[in-house]
This record gives structure tokens, C-alpha cells and sequence, in this order.
């Protein structure tokens, strides 16, 4: 639902989606800044509250359900895809965003990520991409880089080397895939309008700093640079372009033309005639 | 003379035709008003290699598999040696066997059945389109003197479409197998059936608890195949949707209860369907549902364990991880049909529980019973359907707490879409107010309510079948209740009370009624089908047991019959 500021008419603020509850993140952490993204983004949107649920798994960025004033559900570590295609799939009426960070996602989560991409539920998963377990005090991630020493867990480094989530999105058949950077939440805002206004599966990747355990993180301010392109309905064309990328570009790469996996059903015949087929 | 039960095993490799024979065997005693039971034994490799069909029939209803097989018919000997020990045999029984196929294989020949021999290939191939399956089919029907016109009607339902010439090639097939057996007098005719009384069902135990989950309100679920859980999926699949829900296929076991789990916050009932291995990968979301006081229904069709075990075949040792196997103090409900067509009743009851309670709901089915089609009286229809304690007063002044400490545990639900309820349900410990707290207060607080909404719950009657008096009493759950249930009647023909006890609510325990149901008792026998005693030691846990226990346990795959449990309440007496 759009709502329109006139005179007489105000709509929602994004003071409006938040709780009373103080984020226990760290302070400087690139988390605060999406959250005032996702809390403009739903303003923006002007989305009823209780028609709106948010789902996550665990994790520091998977705490914003209680940050936020909707219907929420934090459940537990790598399933927050699952448990919101079962949301949006049992009632499609609703609005759907999902949170999370990159160990979340794409580690604990995989299986999950891959078939959300595939089956394309209209939903929006918003990705909090730091590289690091913050959680559990600063182990490597499947996005942190093989050659990163920091971590008590793998002191020579993880070995291997990382995934690309919007790469990896893409080659899943995520129907929308964006990249945004915390320390911007108006662009954030905007990522998320357009991807949940975009029907079908839409993936959000956005770095957000951890800097108590990745403290160079913070020079991501003068790394990024937009993508530079307009976004493409050609999953080949955003693949070829995301390749090229060196993983910092921001922007829209893909807006496709997907349709939206959502089983309709309706009620044909009554339970009595359905036993009536065991009659003897 | 005739007799009141006939045990058959149609037996053959894949693609013989011993399954469908069987079905059509059963499905014509129903039409005449007998009553049976139909098990198949099939290896794990789905198709090819060894099949048997197995089928009791008997004018009332029947409750497990014959002690014995009384007919054994054999399209081929082919790995037969693999499941001879699931086809006991006496000097009773008749074995049927095409010469054409080579001798009676020495470990079924040695229980010195009596043989017959009857050119099955032969016979079937003077007819044009014959096949074996119906010529054996019409020398069973012969044997058991089953009416033609009961097979008859099965042809034609099941080869309708196909046309006349395949229902002439079949019923030509039926007529020479018939005619080859209508003069050996084997006395196996069975008594004629009593066709009053309650309609009868034609029905698996899967199907009826996927029955179950529709009539209990039931209107999403989400699956991954695992046998000897799918056909309950198979069966959701079309018949949800024809009643408005939705069936999803999931990637894994545990997206299929975390999908639930979404439906259900959402508001919809939901059900999902596994087998050991599933139900391990469930796990720690079931907990989940616990904590955040979201109702979900669970079907375990246990199957040998641990690990893959045997997939295709029974037991109930899926027991343990279903009442202790989440971590943390995670109470939630463990109930178990007691036969194939209460497969419906429990998994309604189950919908129905978890809805009220606003909990996990774990139904422990078992192969026996899933992949069992019997002849059954129209099951017993529970009075229940889903109803979820809904919040009222959101528009009011105070916060809405989801999860209230009410006196009854249970907290009125918001689900989305109710303006004023928005909150976040939380697997992490939390207030209320639905807020995540480490506090010790709030933990005492949430773990005592979550247990006292069971606890002092009023589950009626329900709790458990109990039938039968006297001073010796048969404790059971599950598939095992049937071969109890006739041991017990055994033992009460001959002139001995006792009473049958099958525990239809495992988690939470009923000291009090369980108490009640066998006040006066001497002797207790536990019936179970697992290798560690997994129920006893659970009643031992839970239960003060009067005078003295016995226990009859042992592993699948192969089933309890009634006579081992009638010679084990024999030695006590």
C-alpha cells in the first residue's frame, strides 16, 4: 500500500515501525544503520503493521524482529527462509521480509538460501553481509576471506576461499538482487522498497560493518563505488556484470520477470465426500 | 468345517503381480463383508527384487498378523531366502508352488507344510494376456471361498478403463486358477462373512492420520519424502487442496517444520510427516515450537533404527527421541494411534491439542500401521478440530503479552493480520511481553507455564484404550496393541480375565488414570516392539507399576504376533 504525504493526509513514520527496545549490538556497527533503512523503507512502503511480518534466524543482525514494532518471529540459526516461505505460502496476503547475516545465510542456511532463490517466493530477504561471526565473538564466515588470520577457530586462515552471495544469488534464480552498503540507509531504504515491490524472490546484499572483530571494515566507507549500470531483467547480463565486479559495486543487478511460486488452492469438495472414497 | 482366520502370503519378485493380487484379495473380502488386514514386506529397493503381500482375512475384525501363515502362494522363489523368517510356517500350513519354478525352497519346505503344486505359469499362459497373479488369485479365492461375485466387482473397478479384453484375460486367469483348486479340500474355508452392522472402510494407516490432519482442521503442510511416511504426504497432496490447504514440497526435513512453524504463526494449521531420520533433523525446531508457543503437528511413521536402519519394515524405537529428544526442558505432546484406523482419531486429537495448547504435537505411527491396509469398521471420528485461543482485547490500553502467565499456561494468541498484537515470537527465553530475557525469574516463569498448559489439561478418556478386568493386565502403545488385544482375548476365551491397557497420550504422563485403569491388578505385563525396553523403562520413569512386571520387548523387522504375547501371558499366569 502506497501512502501519499498531502496535507491533510500523514503518513507513517519510520519512528512508527520501531520498538522501544535498545539493539544490543556494539556500538558503531553497521546493523543500526539498516535498521533505520528497513524502518524508512517500511514508512516509505507505509505498510500496515500487523499485516507485516519480519522472520530471522540467529545472530546479531537476526535481532531485528525485536527491534522493530511488526508481527515478527526469530526462530533459530539458518532456517529464517524456511520458516518465512511457510508465512507468505499460508498467507500470501501478507508482507514478508526476511533477516540475517552472512553465516545465516549462506552457511547454517545454505540448502535453504539456494532453494528460497529457486523457488521464488514473493518475499524479501535482507542480508547483513560483515564477514565474520560476531555472535560467537569472531570466527571466520563462508564470506570472509581464506587468507584471514584473525579468527581463533582458523588462525591460518579459513583456507578457502568465499562465496559471493550475489553471485551465488544469481546462479540460484534469485528473481531480484541488489547490493547496498550500510552507511547509506536512504539507498538502503530505496533497495528494499523496490525489492519488496518487485514480485517474487528478492536478495538484498548488504555490507554492513562488524568493527569490533573487523575493524578495517571501516575504511568499506571509500571501497565502495556504485555498479554503475541499470538493473537488468537478464540474469546472464547481471551474472556477466557481477563477475566483473569486484564485489563492492552497489546497485540493482537483476529486476526479473520470474513468476512468483505461490500454489493456489480452493476448496472443491467437502471432508465428507473425500471418506467416502475408503467406503467399502 | 470352516474357520474363523486365514493367514495368506503372495509371494514373488517384482513385477509378478503379488502386491496387486493381494490388494484385489482384500479389496474383494470387503466387498463380501469380510474383514482383514494386508501388510507388505518388500525389500528397500522399491522395485525388483523380493515382494510379498500379506493378508489376513476373518468375518470379524482383525487386529494384527495370524500367528502362522495358513496359504503360502508363490509366483517365483526368487530371494525368498531374504524374508523367510517373516513367513512362519507349520505343518499346518499349504505351500502353492508352480512346479515350473523348482522345488520348495529347504527353509520354508522344512516346517512340513503340506505341498501343493499348480502349473501357475502354465495356466497363465494359455490365456491370451494371462497373468500369473490372477491364477493365483483365483486359487486363493477357491481355497478361502471367497464369492465370485466380490472379485468380480474388484475386476471391474480396477481394469475398467483398460477394457474388455484385459478384464476377460483376468477373469479367465481367476477362473482357471479357481477351477485347479476347487477339489483339494484344504479346509482353510473361511466363515461366512456377517455383513451387518457399521460401514466398513477400506484403509491404510497413513491415509487415515492424513484423514486425521484434514478433519482436525488442518490446511498446510510441508513435505519431504521419507519412507514409510510419503503416502501420508501423497495422500495430503491432492486431498488439501481440494479442501482449500496447501501442500508444499520442502528441500529437507528441516524446511518442512520450519515451514510449518511459519504457516502455523501465521495462523494456519499446519502438519508435517516423517520418519526417524526426519524427526532427528526436526528436532531442534520442534523446540522452537515449544518455546515460542507455536502449535505444529509431527507424524513419526517409525521404521527400524538407528540411522537408516531398515526402512521399510517396523518397530517403535523411535519412542525415546520423540518424548526426551529435545534439548532443554521442552515439554510438548507424544501421542500413538493404537491400530490402523485410530491413525485418524490420534492425529485429529493431535490437531486439535496442539492448537489448544499451542504446542508441538509428535503422533508416533509406525510402519506397521502406516503402510497396513485393513478392512476396518468407519473409524471412530474425534469431536475435536483445531481451535486456537485467539487475543480479544488488542485495542485496549495495556501492551499485548503473548505470552501471558495465565492460570491455565495458556496465552491468547495474536497472529498477524490482528491489528495491535504485533510482537516477536522468540525461541530465545523471553518476558511477557514477548521481549528475549536471560533473567532467572523470567525463565522459572515461561518453563512453568509451558509445562503447566499440559499438565493440567483435561485430555477425558482419550488418554488410552482400556478394555478388559481381572488381576493380569497387558501395558502397550501403538501397533503392539493389536497382537495384545487378541492375546488378551485368547486368554479370556479360555477362561482367564485380563485387561488391555494401551496408552494412546504418551507425553504427559496420566499417573492418576493409569493408576485407576489397573487398580486391583497382580501382574503386568509391558508389550512394546523396540530392543532397549524403551517403553517400559519410560513407565518405570513415570509410572508406579502394581505387583509384578514383566516385559515382552524385542526389535523389528519382524511383527509381534498374538501368540508370542499369549505364550508370554501363559508363562505368567
Amino acid at each position: 500500500m502506497d501512502t501519499h504525504l498531502t496535507d491533510d493526509v500523514v503518513g507513517p513514520l519510520p519512528g512508527d515501525y520501531k520498538s522501544d527496545v535498545k539493539p544490543i549490538w556494539c556500538p558503531g556497527c553497521g546493523d543500526y544503520s539498516v535498521l533505520a533503512g528497513i524502518t524508512r523503507a517500511m514508512a516509505t512502503m507505509g505498510l500496515e503493521r500487523h499485516d507485516t511480518v519480519v522472520v530471522s534466524g540467529i545472530g546479531c543482525s537476526s535481532r531485528i524482529p525485536a527491534y522493530t514494532s511488526v508481527y515478527g518471529y526469530h526462530t533459530v540459526h539458518g532456517r529464517s527462509l524456511a520458516v518465512a516461505s511457510g508465512v507468505k505460502l499460508a498467507r500470501p496476503e501478507l508482507n514478508v521480509l526476511i533477516f540475517g547475516g552472512d553465516g545465516d545465510g549462506f552457511s547454517i542456511g545454505g540448502n535453504h538460501f539456494l532453494h528460497a532463490c529457486r523457488r521464488n517466493v514473493d518475499m524479501t530477504y535482507i542480508v547483513m553481509d560483515n564477514q565474520v561471526y560476531g555472535m560467537t565473538k569472531g570466527q571466520a564466515s563462508p564470506t570472509t576471506e581464506a587468507d584471514w588470520c584473525e579468527s581463533k577457530l582458523t588462525p591460518e586462515g579459513p583456507g578457502v576461499n568465499p562465496i559471493q552471495p550475489v553471485a551465488l544469488a544469481l546462479a540460484c534464480g534469485a528473481n531480484f538482487v541488489a547490493r547496498g552498503f550500510s552507511n547509506n540507509p536512504n539507498e538502503v531504504a530505496r533497495l528494499i522498497v523496490e525489492g519488496v515491490r518487485h514480485p517474487g524472490f528478492s536478495v538484498i546484499h548488504i555490507l554492513s560493518p562488524c568493527v569490533t572483530f573487523r575493524p578495517e571494515q571501516r575504511n568499506w566507507k571509500s571501497t565502495v563505488h556504485p555498479y554503475g549500470r541499470e538493473p537488468t531483467d537478464d540474469p546472464n547480463e547481471a551474472m556477466r556484470a557481477v563477475l566483473e565486479d569486484d564485489g563492492f559495486g552497489l546497485g540493482i543487478f537483476l529486476a526479473g520477470n520470474r513468476r512468483p511460486f505461490q500454489p493456489e488452492s480452493a476448496a472443491t469438495r467437502s471432508i465428507a465426500q473425500i471418506e467416502e472414497g475408503f467406503a467399502v | 468345517m470352516t474357520v474363523d482366520s486365514v493367514t495368506i502370503a503372495l509371494v514373488g519378485s517384482g513385477g509378478a503381480g503379488a502386491m496387486t493380487a493381494g490388494q484385489m484379495l482384500l479389496d474383494a473380502a470387503a466387498n463380501v463383508g469380510w474383514y482383514g488386514l494386508m501388510s507388505r514386506s518388500t525389500g528397500p529397493q522399491i522395485r525388483g527384487g523380493e515382494a510379498a503381500a500379506l493378508v489376513r482375512l476373518s468375518p470379524t475384525p482383525v487386529h494384527g498378523p495370524g500367528d502362522r501363515f495358513d496359504i503360502i502362494i508363490a509366483f517365483d522363489w526368487q530371494n525368498v531366502e531374504r524374508f523367510a523368517a517373516e513367513l512362519p510356517l507349520s505343518d499346518k500350513s499349504v505351500i502353492i508352488t508352480d512346479p515350473s519354478q523348482g522345488e520348495v525352497p529347504a527353509v520354508l519346505a522344512a516346517s512340513g507344510a503340506k505341498q501343493v503344486e499348480l502349473p501357475i505359469k502354465e495356466l497363465a499362459g494359455r490365456i491370451p494376456g494371462g497373468r500369473v497373479n490372477m491364477v493365483g488369485l483365483g486359487a486363493v479365492a477357491a481355497i478361502v471361498g471367497l464369492p465370485r461375485a466380490g472379485i468380480d466387482a474388484v475386476i471391474q473397478k480396477a481394469l475398467g478403463k483398460k477394457g474388455d479384453a484385459a478384464i476377460q484375460a483376468s477373469n479367465a486367469g481367476i477362473d482357471a486358477g479357481s477351477k485347479e483348486a476347487a477339489g483339494w479340500n484344504l479346509g482353510l474355508e473361511l466363515a461366512a462373512p456377517n455383513k451387518e452392522g457399521a460401514t466398513r472402510w477400506n484403509i491404510s494407516g497413513n491415509e487415515a492420520a492424513g484423514l486425521g490432519a484434514l478433519k482436525g482442521g488442518v490446511k498446510f503442510c510441508a513435505a519431504y519424502p521419507i519412507t514409510p511416511a510419503t503416502e501420508i504426504l501423497e495422500w495430503l497432496a491432492p486431498n488439501l487442496a481440494k479442501t482449500g490447504g496447501k501442500l508444499v514440497q520442502a528441500e529437507d526435513e528441516l524446511a518442512s517444520i520450519a515451514m510449518c512453524l511459519g504457516a502455523s504463526f501465521s495462523g494456519v494449521p499446519s502438519i508435517t510427516a516423517t520418519a526417524g531420520p526426519g524427526l532427528s533433523l526436526m528436532t531442534e525446531c520442534i523446540g522452537l515450537g515449544v518455546a515460542s508457543e507455536t502449535p505444529v503437528v509431527i507424524v513419526d511413521v517409525q521404521r527400524g533404527g538407528p540411522s537408516t536402519g531398515i526402512p521399510t519394515k517396523s518397530e517403535q524405537s523411535d519412542l525415546n527421541i520423540a518424548v526426551y529428544g529435545l534439548h532443554g526442558d521442552a515439554p510438548h505432546l507424544v501421542v500413538g494411534p493404537t491400530s490402523i484406523g485410530d491413525c485418524l482419531f490420534t492425529t485429529q486429537w493431535a490437531v486439535h491439542l496442539a492448537e489448544a495448547l499451542q504446542t508441538p504435537a509428535i503422533v508416533l505411527s509406525d510402519q506397521a500401521m502406516g503402510q497396513s491396509r485393513a478392512i476396518v469398521d468407519k473409524p471412530a471420528d474425534a469431536p475435536h478440530k483445531a481451535n486456537r485461543l485467539l487475543a480479544t482485547d488488542l485495542g485496549g490500553e495495556g501492551k499485548y503479552l503473548r505470552y501471558a502467565n495465565t492460570e491455565s499456561g495458556v496465552s491468547p494468541a495474536a497472529i498477524p493480520g490482528m491489528p495491535g498484537g504485533e510482537h516477536t515470537a522468540d525461541g530465545l527465553e523471553h518476558a511477557e511481553n514477548a521481549l528475549p530475557s536471560s533473567q532467572a525469574s523470567d525463565h522459572q516463569k515461561q518453563l512453568d507455564k509451558r509445562l503447566r498448559k499440559l499438565t493440567s489439561y483435561d485430555y477425558g478418556d482419550a488418554w488410552a484404550d482400556v478394555e478388559g478386568e481381572g488381576e493380569i493386565a497387558v501395558v502397550t502403545w501403538g501397533s503392539a496393541t493389536g497382537p495384545s488385544r487378541e492375546a488378551v482375548r485368547r486368554l479370556e476365551a479360555a477362561g482367564t480375565k485380563a485387561r488391555l491397557v494401551a496408552i494412546r497420550l504418551i507425553s504427559p504422563v496420566q499417573p492418576a488414570k493409569l493408576a485407576a485403569a489397573l487398580d486391583g491388578v497382580s501382574k503386568v505385563l509391558v508389550v512394546e516392539q523396540t530392543h532397549g525396553a524403551q517403553f517400559h523403562k519410560f513407565l518405570r520413569g513415570h509410572y508406579d507399576l502394581p505387583g509384578k512386571v514383566s516385559v515382552f520387548s524385542r526389535p523389528g523387522p519382524l511383527p509381534i504376533r498374538a501368540r508370542e504375547v499369549h505364550e508370554t501371558l501363559l508363562s505368567l499366569i
